[in-house]
């Protein structure tokens, strides 16, 4: 069994069947970790006790018994997720050296449906960054074109598993982190629906806009991990009750009959001319396959970024204040005289650069004689943006549009201009502000080689709709297939 | 324009420390970027109500059960300092 180009699928029904053994395939991908991964950087921890853990698998396997639907599965896991005994980091100075005394809802699932974490990958510091340039342990290289970004802030998720050194991972999504990452390094990935996935034990950026997804390099397999993830739990009251579905063995893999609507707004902004032709040539052949493609517009997505970073930076910058230096986590040694400044020194010495920007934004947005003008006025123009969306979904079942409006940039490129860089977010925003499930799908690729993913946005829950169209895209687009150049 | 002094100000309120060239840098970005967020203050937003999560706010009860999740040596093993069962900060008076 060739390993290294198996799905996540291929490798549970192999493990289940006794094709192969879980500690085989966790032995081959701590193989390719150590070999490649000195080019990308895009693990942070990795698990000593994977083996060990696959030992068991294998051992409850032998005895007859069942591991779970994910058994000896290796998944790379987001360091933004708490794995006990496993150091936590958030690519933070702040946090090295962290041990959780408990796991994320999120990694207890993986482990109980028999999941192996690989290792815990890197990111932009607390999920703050668009390019995985913001992480204490040093930038993660796209595994395309390693003088390229791999996207942020779920960037080490999108580089190991595109190439292949895990066959699947876990990241998150604020306002883009787990799509724009996907769509650079040519992936799928979902942001489910606000409350589909349980944020206990998930390090806090902005609460009301943070969700967990699966990212892969098929859209079947994103839907076993999200069912596996997905559904209510005692421990977060934002997530839902309601059922999951089965997607992975009920998705239709035809969108005849979808009414796929196709965003005005990202036609009128400035996309580069690859993105468009991905675009066009997924609108003809969605055309083909049966879909029913029509216009949508949402005016307020031009205020996405405003409203998403005003918000999201206010929420953090209350977030983060937990970050004291008692608890837990990194503590100042400089001799201070009041605890004010010890707290100052800590929190000075620990955060880097783009974090303490944001919670300056936050802090500011939210303090005295501003709080109106920014924080109220932004979280009234997000419900009338959620308020578009609505009726943009009276009219259609999903909207598709760019993921970015280009393809990956250069490290470095954009790292000296926080505004440059915030204005990428564009098309990805809006989903967490209305709290609506969006996936990210390899729509083709860049003339430079690069890969260019396509976003589909759906009503909330209605993340059937976007497993059934990135499946049907999936089959029928004419991609070559390419595979990442370290490979 | 936001000013090095704000800039200061805002930093106290955040408990972190800004050396000059940050305060400065700091000044220069933040006044760029709430320039551009500055955006939507010309949208009419008279009467919406202010939209603070996209959750569905279905409150549920459940059984009032005492269950021992973690020991405190577990959650004092992350601690910079501890005595004891208490978490220890420098001397402050």
């Amino acid at each position: 069994m060739d390993l290294t180009e198996a799905t996540l699928a291929e490798i549970r029904d192999a493990v289940r069947a006794k094709r192969v053994k879980a500690v085989e395939v966790v032995a081959h991908f701590q193989r390719r970790i150590e070999t490649l991964d000195n080019q990308l950087n895009s693990f942070i921890t990795v698990n000593p006790r994977a083996m060990e853990e696959a030992t068991q698998i294998d051992a409850i396997l032998a005895s007859g018994r069942d591991p779970g639907p994910l058994a000896g599965v290796p998944i790379a896991v987001k360091d933004l997720l708490c794995t006990k005994n496993l150091a936590t980091t958030a690519a933070s100075n702040i946090l090295r050296g962290f041990v959780p005394p408990y796991s994320a809802t999120v990694v207890k699932r993986l482990q109980a449906a028999g999941a192996v974490i690989l290792g815990k990958t890197n990111l932009d510091e607390f999920g703050m960054g668009s390019s995985n340039e913001n992480s204490a342990f040093g930038v993660c290289r796209n595994p395309w074109a390693l003088d390229h970004v791999p996207g942020g802030s779920s960037g080490g998720t999108a580089a190991a598993v595109a190439a292949r050194l895990a066959p699947a991972g876990i990241g998150t999504d604020t306002g883009g982190s787990i799509r724009q990452p996907a769509s650079f390094c040519g992936l799928v990935g979902i942001k489910p629906t606000y409350g589909r996935v349980s944020r206990f034990g998930i390090v806090s950026y902005a609460s009301s806009l943070d969700q967990a997804g699966p990212m892969a390099r098929t859209a079947q397999d994103c839907a076993i991990l999200l069912e596996t993830i997905a559904g209510h739990d005692d421990w977060d009251a934002t997530a839902s009750m309601r059922p999951v579905p089965s997607w992975s063995t009920d998705t239709i893999p035809s969108p005849k009959g979808m009414r796929i609507g196709v965003l005005q707004e990202a036609l009128s902004e400035k996309i580069d001319q690859d993105t468009s032709t991905v675009l066009n040539t997924a609108i003809s052949t969605l055309r083909q396959l049966g879909a029913e493609i029509t216009e949508v517009s949402i005016p307020k997505l031009r205020h996405a970024v405003s409203i998403y970073y005003l918000l999201a930076t206010s929420e953090a910058s209350s977030n983060l204040a937990r970050y004291d230096g008692v608890r837990y986590g990194y503590r100042s040694r400089k001799q201070t005289s009041d605890l004010e400044s010890f707290y100052a020194a800590t929190r000075s010495e620990g955060f880097g650069t783009e974090v303490k920007r944001r919670i300056m934004m936050g802090t500011y947005a939210l303090s005295s004689g501003y709080y109106d003008a920014f924080y109220l006025k932004a979280s009234q123009v997000r419900r009338q943006l959620r308020d578009e969306y609505m009726a943009a979904f009276a009219q259609c079942d999903v909207i598709l549009s760019p993921v970015t409006t280009s393809p990956a940039f250069k490290i470095g490129a954009r790292i000296s201009d926080p505004l440059e860089m915030y204005l990428n977010d564009i098309f990805t925003t809006s989903a967490n502000l209305a709290g609506l499930p969006a996936i990210a799908v390899p729509g083709g690729f860049a003339e430079s080689g690069l890969p260019i993913g396509l976003q589909f946005t759906a009503n909330h829950f209605d993340e059937h709709n976007l497993f059934r169209v990135a499946t049907a895209l999936e089959q029928a687009l004419p991609l070559v297939k390419k595979v990442p150049h370290v490979i | 324009m936001i000013s090095q002094e704000t800039i200061r100000h805002i930093a106290k309120l955040a408990r972190l420390e800004v050396t000059d060239a940050e305060a400065n840098e700091f000044a220069a970005q933040l006044s760029a970027v709430f320039d551009h967020f500055q955006e939507i203050a010309q949208l009419d937003t008279a009467g919406v109500e202010p939209m603070i999560t996209p959750s569905e706010i279905a409150l549920y009860l459940r059984s009032d059960q005492v269950e021992r999740q973690e020991t405190v040596e577990d959650l004092l093993e992350n601690a910079p300092e501890k005595s004891g069962h208490l978490f220890k900060v420098p001397p402050v008076v």
